[in-house]
């Protein structure tokens, strides 16, 4: 069985990493619901001036007509101006892209960005679409017929893990 | 001709009889001495009963033709073993003349199947504004005269006609309805109408305007049968309304007697029907009533709709369901549900609606007319539309499952119906 | 005669929302549901851009065999905001006249490829008989059918309640007027009976109420002072001009001093209470101006949470 890295050691390294690059311009968008969970730890590091924004991609989903509308869909709360700023998109792991489609163009229903990057905890390979991450935690070889997800515990404490995919 | 039906359980609710036995008929007459047959009909294990008397069939001829046919409704009878009906008269035009009568008696006597007894209207045009030639037309058949179940609103017009109907002895049949009472509404008011927000009629519609004929009964001493009665309160009259000696009688329709509004669903159109189907507790003492003999009749209320007028929303559908195969099966049902003996059970459809009707049917005895349906009681069936010889198909039991199925029906001595083929 | 109950026709084998056609007979979990995804499209509505793709290359068909702008346009509304394409029909005046039956006219839209059917009928269980005979892709949403019901009009009641009142299990929810004509009255009595309201009140003169109405689960009552009291929410009905001089009614006026809603009157009800209207408003016959603009009224905020409400209820039902 594969060794899963340890999320509470890669999370201060991203946001070494991020904190570099961070402009006047920069602004945090975490995805619902293990991206938000990643962006409200990573916030706080970064000094933004803007709150989070969080984004539930449920009304952007390429599959509603053959999965139909996911249950509990939270509401896309963007409190900042959308509009020429450097965003940092987060989500928890990437795979075949879809999610990463669907967020920017929801994102371009709010407005016209100057810049999107896309931060993620863990790559997992398996792109479907052209979309890469320009800042990664770490990268992840997932055994077929198991989904990479990201758990949080009570206390917070984030953590990757693998579950039988449905 | 001489036939011979052998080993049947004979069943004859006007003497009681009830026992294993053979019954000759000879030249369209039961025939009271062992004769030898032309053909025998084995019997055993069958029910030998009079012929059904359905005191209300739509036959839907004239004017209705494209809902059913004189010639598949008389097969429905038949099939249904019915042998003798009464047919209300909302044609199209109404039977209000002589001439309709003649000729709708004339076209069921050529189909020889079951007898037929046109009922007349007691106003032209079923208006409820004037009288119709009464004499003239119980002299080309009619039996009774009645407004089926158009309004007779004008209390006036309704006393005259009582008054003018006891002149010659004549019966009038009425369905008491509150015409102002009723207008608009679809079904029962009551908890299931306020749920499925249909405008309702209310059991008082009935029994206000049971109340007024009651009273002109007394004033008129006209002979009246009330048909289709819906409520408790209602039986509850006539009860009392028969032990003061009036001279009336009623009947109710099979199907209110198994089905209340409950039974709407979800706006099953089926069960649009007049008068509507009631609360449970109406239903009780109707199922009740025709045990203790305070409703004389159970009725098939027979009325074939097009599949069309009942794909329809609920209160647009058009009222009624088909019933003269089913009243047999229904019948023996409510008296299976309340322990009846058989005789007692059959009678309601037999020798008591014979009584109402005035005719000499509706008995097995001697010297009597040859109307018979032999039976199983037992078979089963599922109701369903390939099942049925009316051209109606509209009935809230489809799909269930019914005891009780008609092999021969036998009218004048004559086997007008044989479930193996051959008739 | 003991029948087996008929199959819910709204749910399909999985129970997951086919068609939505009335509010009585919905498992509370299914009405959450809805409320719980309303909520996010009252975020798109807010936005610049108040579109989502969801329901791109769907057809919306609004099927209106009884006029009605208001509710016909809601629905447009929130059918274009999913990206649907919307066929409006105002079937009341083309087909019926032509003798054309229902159950044709609605075959006919369904070969041109129909996915959803939002359905107004003046006869109550309409959108009963077309749900039974679409075909299993499409499906049918009731905006209204005779006295019946009128579920996303109660729905987005519930959503406004709920908005303001946060918890169902501790209100007293009082709707007044003409309850007897009312399906939107019937559609909310289901659904916060079904959400756990613990008093649900009609308030009316007895001709506006329909026979047997407690079986509903409300209690009745017939002075309005005594009604309001202690209310969290008052629903006021809409009067149909033409019931209102006749034998249901005397005049306006008297039912404005019996059953208007005003100033004093609701001083009655709880200082927060708030106070609703399906709409169109008939100003001093049901409800007196004041109160209708006042700091209670939340008839306003019920209009844009309507579009919310009807966009959960399409995206859920075309989903399953």
């Amino acid at each position: 069985m594969t060794k899963l890295p340890d999320a509470e050691i890669l999370l201060p390294k991203l946001a070494a990493e991020l904190k570099a690059l961070v402009t006047p311009a920069s602004a945090m968008i975490g995805l619902h619901t293990g991206g938000a969970w990643l962006a409200e730890r990573l916030h706080p590091l970064l000094g933004l001036k803007d709150p989070l924004g969080l984004m539930d991609i449920a009304f952007y989903r390429d599959d509603y007509a053959k999965e139909g509308l996911k249950h509990d869909p939270k509401r896309t709360k963007i409190p900042f101006e959308v509009e020429g700023r450097d965003l940092l998109l987060v989500d928890d792991v990437l795979y075949t892209g879809r999610t990463v489609r669907a967020a920017m163009n929801e994102l371009f229903d709010y407005g016209r960005p100057k810049s999107i990057s896309l931060v993620v905890l863990a790559d997992r390979g398996g792109r479907q679409l052209p979309i890469a991450a320009q800042h990664v935690g770490a990268q992840v070889e997932v055994p077929a017929g198991k989904r990479l997800r990201l758990k949080r515990a009570a206390s917070g404490k984030l953590s990757l893990e693998l579950e039988d995919a449905a | 001709m001489k036939l011979l039906i052998k080993g049947g359980r004979i069943v004859d609710p006007a003497s009681g009889r009830d026992e294993v036995g053979d019954v000759f008929i000879s030249d369209g007459k039961i025939s009271g001495k062992k004769e030898k047959a032309d053909q025998t009909i084995d019997a055993k294990g069958l029910v030998v009963a009079p012929g059904l008397i359905d005191l209300s069939a739509r036959l839907r001829e004239p004017g209705y033709e494209y809902k059913a046919t004189l010639e598949s409704e008389m097969d429905a009878a038949v099939a249904g073993g019915v042998t003798s009906l009464a047919c209300p008269p909302d044609t199209d035009p109404p039977l209000d003349e002589p001439g309709l009568v003649d000729m709708l008696r004339r076209r069921a006597k050529v189909l020889a199947r079951a007898r037929v007894y046109p009922v007349g209207a007691l106003t032209v045009k079923l208006a409820g504004e004037r009288l119709t030639e009464m004499a003239e037309l119980a002299e080309a058949g009619c039996v009774a005269f009645s407004q089926a179940n158009a309004p007779l609103a004008d209390t006036q017009v309704l006393w005259r006609a009582m008054q003018y109907a006891a002149t010659f002895g004549f019966p009038v049949w009425l369905r008491t309805e509150d015409r102002s009472l009723a207008h608009g509404g679809v079904a029962h008011d009551g908890e299931v109408a306020t749920r499925l927000g249909l405008p309702g009629i209310p059991a008082f519609a009935e029994t206000i305007a049971l109340g007024t004929l009651l009273q002109l009964v007394r004033a008129t001493g006209t002979r009246v049968h009330v048909c289709r009665l819906s409520t408790a309160v209602a039986v509850e009259m006539i009860r009392a309304a028969k032990k003061e000696g009036l001279p009336v009688s009623c009947d109710v329709g099979i199907h209110h007697v198994h089905l209340s509004e409950m039974d709407l669903g979800y706006y099953d159109s089926h069960c649009r029907l007049e008068p509507p189907l009631r609360s449970q507790r109406d239903r009780d003492a109707l199922a009740a009533g025709l045990a203790d003999g305070t409703v004389d009749c159970a009725v098939s209320d027979h009325t074939p709709v097009d599949e069309d007028q009942k794909q329809m929303p609920f209160a647009e559908a058009e009222p009624g369901a088909t019933g003269l195969e089913l009243l047999l099966p229904l019948l023996l049902k409510w008296g299976a549900a309340r322990k009846l003996p058989l005789a007692k059970t059959l009678a309601r459809v037999t020798s008591d609606a014979a009584r109402i009707l005035g005719v000499q049917s509706g008995r097995i005895e001697a010297g009597l007319p040859a109307d018979l349906v032999l039976f199983d009681p037992q078979q089963n069936w599922r109701v369903a539309p390939e099942m049925l010889r009316s051209q109606g198909k509209n009935t809230p039991f489809l799909g269930y499952e019914l005891a009780g199925r008609v092999r021969k029906t036998i009218v004048a001595g004559n086997v007008v119906y044989d479930a193996s083929g051959s008739a | 005669m003991p029948r087996s109950s008929p199959h819910n026709p709204q749910l399909n084998a999985n129970g997951e929302l086919q068609h939505l056609l009335s509010i009585e007979g919905l498992p509370r979990e299914i009405l959450v549901q809805i409320l719980d995804t309303a909520e996010p499209f009252a975020g798109v509505t807010e936005r610049e851009v108040k579109k989502v793709p969801l329901m791109r290359g769907k057809s919306v068909f609004n099927l209106f065999f009884e006029a009605s702008t208001r509710t016909r346009t809601t629905f447009e509304i929130a059918a274009k905001r999913l990206s649907a394409d919307v066929i409006n029909l105002n079937v009341a005046v083309s087909s019926q006249t032509k003798g054309e039956s229902l159950l044709d006219t609605v075959a006919n839209l369904s070969a041109m490829q129909a996915d959803v059917f939002v359905v107004r009928h003046g006869s109550s269980g309409a959108p009963y008989l077309i749900a039974r005979h679409v075909k299993p892709h499409e499906h049918v949403i009731n905006a209204g059918d005779g006295r019946h019901a009128h579920p996303t009009q109660g729905l987005l009641d519930l959503y406004t309640i709920r908005h303001y009142k946060k918890d169902f299990t501790r209100l007293t929810v009082a709707i007044v007027g003409d309850v007897l004509h009312s399906r939107v009255a019937r559609s909310l009595i289901h659904g916060l009976t079904t959400l756990g309201v613990p008093e649900v009140r009609v308030i009316g003169p007895q001709t506006l109420l329909p026979a047997g109405v407690e079986s509903l689960g409300v209690r009745v009552f017939h002075d309005m002072r005594s009604g309001l009291k202690d209310c969290d929410v008052v629903v006021m009905l809409r009067l149909q001009n033409e019931r209102m001089n006749g034998a249901l009614l005397p005049s306006a006026q008297e039912f404005f001093k019996h059953y208007g809603l005003t100033a004093d009157k609701l001083a009655l009800a709880k200082p927060d209470a708030i106070v609703m209207h399906p709409g169109p408003m008939n100003r001093g016959v049901e409800i007196d101006s004041s109160v209708a603009d006042g700091p209670h009224s939340v008839i306003l905020p019920q209009v844009t949470f309507g579009i919310a409400v009807r966009m959960a209820v399409m995206s859920i039902v075309a989903s399953n």
